[in-house]
């Protein structure tokens, strides 16, 4: 079972989410050290994640591009790699990248810092992301939703369907 | 935690600085347009001063803002902005739980994997 906390502070453009979840700090930790993991849920349904290049080691960059099943949409997404300890926290930053992948001009738009805690015989992480501007936060927004509930809706379907 | 305190220190500005009849006022009477320090003393039955001290609440709790015109102190309310960035969060908020979802049938999978 997952517990949530999510704590909005709209002032300092600041998310912060907990979740708890029945397994080792290890298999949480994988989800974002592994790039075959981490791509299977890092995109929304109808519009899969792949990475290509995952350094995760400071200093290191994480490149990802996002695309639609007609290829029409398409982001690309590159991470700073800013602090790496592994298994209970990884600091990565946005860059703003260029249709063919690189950074712009290497200005952080979003923030995250992923803390993973043991609790037992559960796994507590808690997620900050930090905006510099409201631009980041729609970026953020536009490759997180893709088609939003419709796509999420038939991935449902196709997760029951592989479950019965 | 460092980043819990300063959060929390940020609601409570928010609060605090919302507690007031005359500073709400302050904050909808600037949203339309820019108004100067003394142009607010004016509609309160208070001395400048205390307007400027109201002023200055809103400034650090992020209501308003202000910017010198001259030798005009001029006060414009952020509300819009603050709306704005509230509404982006609530959005990012139900991108991230889809994704946590995701995450988390991920992880039984991967580790249901370890455990065969």
């Amino acid at each position: 079972m997952t517990v949530w906390n999510v704590d909005k502070n709209a002032e300092a453009k600041t998310m912060v989410i907990t979740a708890e979840f029945k397994t080792s700090i290890t298999n949480v930790w994988q989800l974002w050290a592994d790039p075959r993991l981490l791509e299977r849920w890092w995109g929304p349904p109808g519009l899969p994640a792949t990475f290509g290049h995952h350094d995760l080691t400071p200093g290191g960059t994480i490149t990802y591009f996002m695309s639609g099943p007609d290829g029409n949409e398409r982001f690309d997404g590159t991470w700073n790699v800013i602090e790496v300890d592994a298994p209970t926290r990884l600091v990565v930053e946005d860059a703003i990248v260029e249709d063919d992948g690189t950074p712009s001009d290497g200005n952080s738009m979003t923030r995250m810092e992923i803390d993973i805690e043991a609790m037992g015989d559960t796994t507590r992480m808690i997620l900050t992301t930090h905006f510099d501007s409201l631009e980041g936060m729609e970026h953020a927004i536009a490759t997180g939703v893709a088609e939003g509930m419709k796509a999420c809706m038939s991935q449902i379907d196709a997760l029951l369907a592989e479950a019965a | 935690m460092v980043v819990e305190s300063l959060r929390e220190n940020q609601a409570d500005r928010l609060f605090f600085a919302l507690s007031d009849a005359t500073r709400r006022d302050i904050v909808t009477e600037t949203l339309d347009r820019e108004r100067s320090v003394s142009e607010l003393g004016r509609l309160y039955p208070i001395s400048l001063t205390a307007v400027q001290k109201h002023v200055e609440v809103l400034v650090n709790a992020g209501l308003v803002s202000k910017h010198r015109s001259g030798r005009e102190q001029l006060v414009r309310g952020e509300f819009n902005q603050l709306r704005r960035a509230h509404d982006l969060l609530n959005e990012l908020e139900s991108v991230w739980r889809a994704r946590l979802e995701r995450f988390e049938r991920v992880l039984d999978e991967s580790s249901g994997k370890e455990d065969e």
